[in-house]
């Protein structure tokens, strides 16, 4: 009986102690426990993935092919790009912080469709289960683009379960998009109104719109390449007079727009915390909603500058390049509006805002770096080098998974009802930020000097940046296991946090932390937005951990 | 003015058993219903989207000879089974309004007869694919074609231009993967009306609700959509000569 726990624990009933054992888990339909679910599942494919990038560093200490063979090696960049994107940052902040943190922003009880956020869990795991049989049956080595027609001709490895796994991932990730979509249209309280509502839910209102009308495409691609393996049709196959470019077409107009599904809900995050920590409404609100509208919508049209010198026409080219400049604009907006509000600000340097700081200056060098590439006198020279890698982890890792972490940091004491170490937290976001940097900045240079992609040795005289990167990994690496050890180490000892421990506006923290079951005592009636610092006081003293 | 959660609970109880816990009103739950069902058909419209893509930049460079492919399909299966579908989405309209009206029995047999229009064309469908197995048009290493170009059939034999069996085999595989995918749809449908049919007979659906009904109508009626663009794009390609 849950009012008998609440009595022996003396604690206040919560989505956590509200009903026990792992049957009260796996068949949940409660938002935040399915957010909890996905929070473990996708914590560990983050460090299988790394495990992964950790291999391929060591493999580049050293000039020559020595730690492993050119084969092996394969596997291992194609498998690190699959299990992360697909498995960790497509669906890392929608499924974890999204689910927990979306019904509770617009004050609903739930999801609007409980049972299918659920489903959606079970075929992420469907697909992680594939991805792990992958693996294990001796892996995949058509690089994560699955490219034809080396993916459906020439390879004889685990292509087809790789392919399924991606597939079914991506259903779960299309009913994820699809709860959120009626969630934010259907179960808003009274007088939240889209004016009102926090940026958090724009930004994953409009990756809920790449979700549904982008996955699909390559679901259908994928299922292309599975029948020409499997039963020998040939849409891609150029002995039939297929197109290879054809497929590379339809796996970029999901696999570019995916970037955004990556990146937005980040952009959400961090924009609660800069107005949270500069006790600042944020500034212009209207244009920031806009803004992840913007750079969805045009997302889905510049998919083409993956495949510059691939063989498409020139015009085409000049077309794309110019679409994919105008992604610039809105990205840029965001970036500005970001300072604009922290400018004149009361700023506090607790460990969110350390990532939030992270995430503005990685992604502004991400962003412009793809304006580099976007250009198609540059993106000749640098194709397939270093310089790729470099741009797309700026963006994935010091964008994706730093606001991640700010987002971990900021909402933990919600989720859990207990304050992280505040200076373990610090030392953590330092350690990500230094790491992060020697990593990836020497690949920048790398791959300018020419330093191709997807080799497993290279010329001697690229060996000390190349010791720079791995050293600056490791470092990255224990950036990434302090959180972990710290979070689960607080769950148990950290202070008890309050319900509001920052001092934010929005209305997830007017509920208690944790949550109960369904999110609020009352039913919540808005009638301020998200940002009213002005009328907020300051946060009592928050309770530190030592 | 505070509920508790389980007192929230027990004031729906009341009301409509269908009515989920997390939504206030029959209607919100409802309008939810419906909007998830219109982004799911989206979804599908995105799914088959890039198969008639790809179906459509063959057809372009390679045109002739997928007008050969295509005459080797029956027009006459191709026109009944159009014709099956379109009184199957009739069906459908007619169940919902049963629905509506809270017309029970007429309810479980406008379902029945869904399903068995649906059966009809799968067995047709079925037909067609092994006549395709037959004549060794099925891609793969056992595909054979040798048929002419349209408008050749006059020709001195001489003179003949036949059609590429490479392109032809193309023509046969986007058939087989759009045919199969929509197939495919139509047996989840066959299954979902089954299902929907027993309820139905459990007295599950009444005017106050039928939801399921409606939206399983709705994703019946996209599939016969699929369907009207399937029949022209791969049956009719340059038969007016």
């Amino acid at each position: 009986m849950a009012t008998a726990a609440v009595v022996e624990t003396g604690e206040r009933e919560n989505y956590l102690n509200a009903t026990y054992g792992l049957k009260s888990w796996l068949l949940t339909v409660d938002h935040k426990r399915i957010a909890m679910l996905y929070l473990i599942s996708i914590t560990f494919f983050f460090f299988i993935g790394g495990f992964f990038a950790l291999l391929i560093r060591l493999e580049l200490l050293t000039p020559a092919s020595d730690l492993v063979q050119a084969d092996v090696y394969n596997k291992l960049f194609s498998m690190h790009g699959m299990v992360m994107v697909f498995f960790f940052l497509i669906p890392a902040v929608p499924a974890v912080l999204g689910n927990f943190l979306i019904p509770i922003m617009i004050g609903a009880k739930d999801l609007a469709f409980p049972k299918i956020n659920l489903l959606s869990w079970y075929l992420y795991i469907i697909g992680g289960i594939l991805m792990i049989y992958t693996i294990l049956a001796g892996g995949v080595d058509t690089g994560w683009t699955f490219y034809t027609p080396l993916s459906t001709e020439f390879l004889n490895t685990n292509v087809v379960s790789a392919a399924l796994a991606v597939f079914v991932a991506g259903f779960s990730s299309i009913l994820t998009g699809l709860n959120f979509i009626v969630t934010t249209h259907r179960m808003r309280a009274p007088g939240m109104t889209w004016n009102r509502l926090p940026l958090f839910v724009w930004a994953h209102y409009a990756t809920s719109i790449i979700q549904v009308l982008g996955t699909p495409v390559v679901a259908i691609t994928i299922v292309l390449v599975f029948l020409e393996r499997v039963f020998h049709l040939g849409v891609f196959n150029p002995a039939l007079g297929g197109d290879p470019l054809l497929f590379q077409h339809l796996f970029w107009f999901y696999s570019h727009p995916a970037v955004y599904i990556m990146i937005l809900p980040g952009m959400g995050i961090i924009s609660e915390i800069v107005c949270c920590f500069s006790r600042k409404r944020i500034f212009g609100y209207k244009a920031m909603a806009l803004a992840v509208l913007g750079i969805a919508v045009i997302g889905f049209l510049v998919w083409a500058h993956h495949m510059f010198v691939a063989g498409i026409s020139l015009y085409a080219a000049l077309v794309f390049s110019l679409l994919t400049y105008f992604v610039g604009v809105p990205s840029a907006i965001k970036v500005f509006n970001w300072t604009a509000t922290m400018y004149k600000g009361s700023i506090t340097y607790q460990t969110p805002m350390l990532y939030a700081f992270a995430f503005i200056g990685l992604f502004t060098i991400g962003g412009l770096t793809g304006l580099f590439l976007a250009s198609l006198g540059i993106d000749v020279h640098v194709t397939d080098t270093y310089f790729v890698v470099a741009h797309f982890h700026y963006v994935m890792v010091g964008g994706m998974v730093v606001a991640y972490l700010a987002g971990m940091h900021f909402w933990w004491p919600k989720i859990s009802g207990r304050m992280y170490p505040e200076g373990w937290g610090k030392l953590a976001a330092l350690l990500v930020f230094v790491g992060f940097n020697l990593t990836f900045f020497p690949q920048f240079v790398l791959g300018y000097m020419g330093m191709p992609r997807r080799y497993a040795a290279y010329p001697p005289e690229f060996q000390v940046l190349n010791v720079l990167s791995t050293a600056g990994a490791t470092i990255l690496a224990v950036g990434y296991l302090l959180p972990m050890v710290y979070f689960l180490w607080s769950m148990r000892y950290g202070p008890i946090a309050p319900a509001n421990p920052w001092g934010a506006a929005g209305l997830e923290w007017q509920t208690s932390s944790p949550p109960p079951t369904f999110n609020f005592d009352y039913q919540p009636v808005v009638t301020w937005e998200a940002y009213n610092y002005d009328e907020i006081p300051e946060p009592e003293e928050v309770p530190v951990a030592n | 003015m505070q509920t508790s959660p389980a007192a929230v609970v027990e004031a729906h109880a009341h009301d409509n058993p269908a009515l989920l816990h997390h939504f206030a009103t029959e209607g919100q739950q409802k309008n939810a219903a419906s909007l998830g069902m219109w982004l799911f058909l989206a979804q599908e419209v995105m799914f088959f989207g890039g198969m008639f893509c790809a179906y459509l930049i063959y057809r372009y460079k390679y045109f002739g000879d997928f007008g050969s492919a295509s005459q080797q399909l029956s027009i006459t299966l191709g026109a009944i089974n159009t014709a099956v579908l379109i009184c199957s989405s009739l069906t459908v309209v007619l169940a919902v309004r049963a629905a509506q009206l809270g017309k029970r029995t007429a309810l479980v047999i406008w379902l029945l007869l869904t399903i068995v229009l649906g059966l009809v064309f799968l067995g047709i469908k079925a037909d067609e694919y092994a006549e395709k197995f037959e004549k060794h048009h099925v891609p793969g290493p056992h595909f054979s074609y040798h048929e002419l170009l349209p408008g050749q059939e006059g020709k001195p034999a001489a003179e003949q231009q036949y059609a590429n069996p490479r392109h032809a085999e193309m023509y046969f595989s986007l058939y087989f993967a759009m045919t199969g995918m929509h197939a495919l749809h139509m047996i989840i449908g066959v299954g979902i009306f089954a299902y929907l049919a027993l309820m139905a007979y459990r007295g599950k659906y009444g005017a106050e609700y039928y939801t399921p009904i409606e939206n399983s109508g709705l994703y019946w009626h996209f599939v016969d959509i699929v369907w009207i663009y399937l029949f022209p794009l791969l049956y009719l390609i340059d038969r007016h000569r």
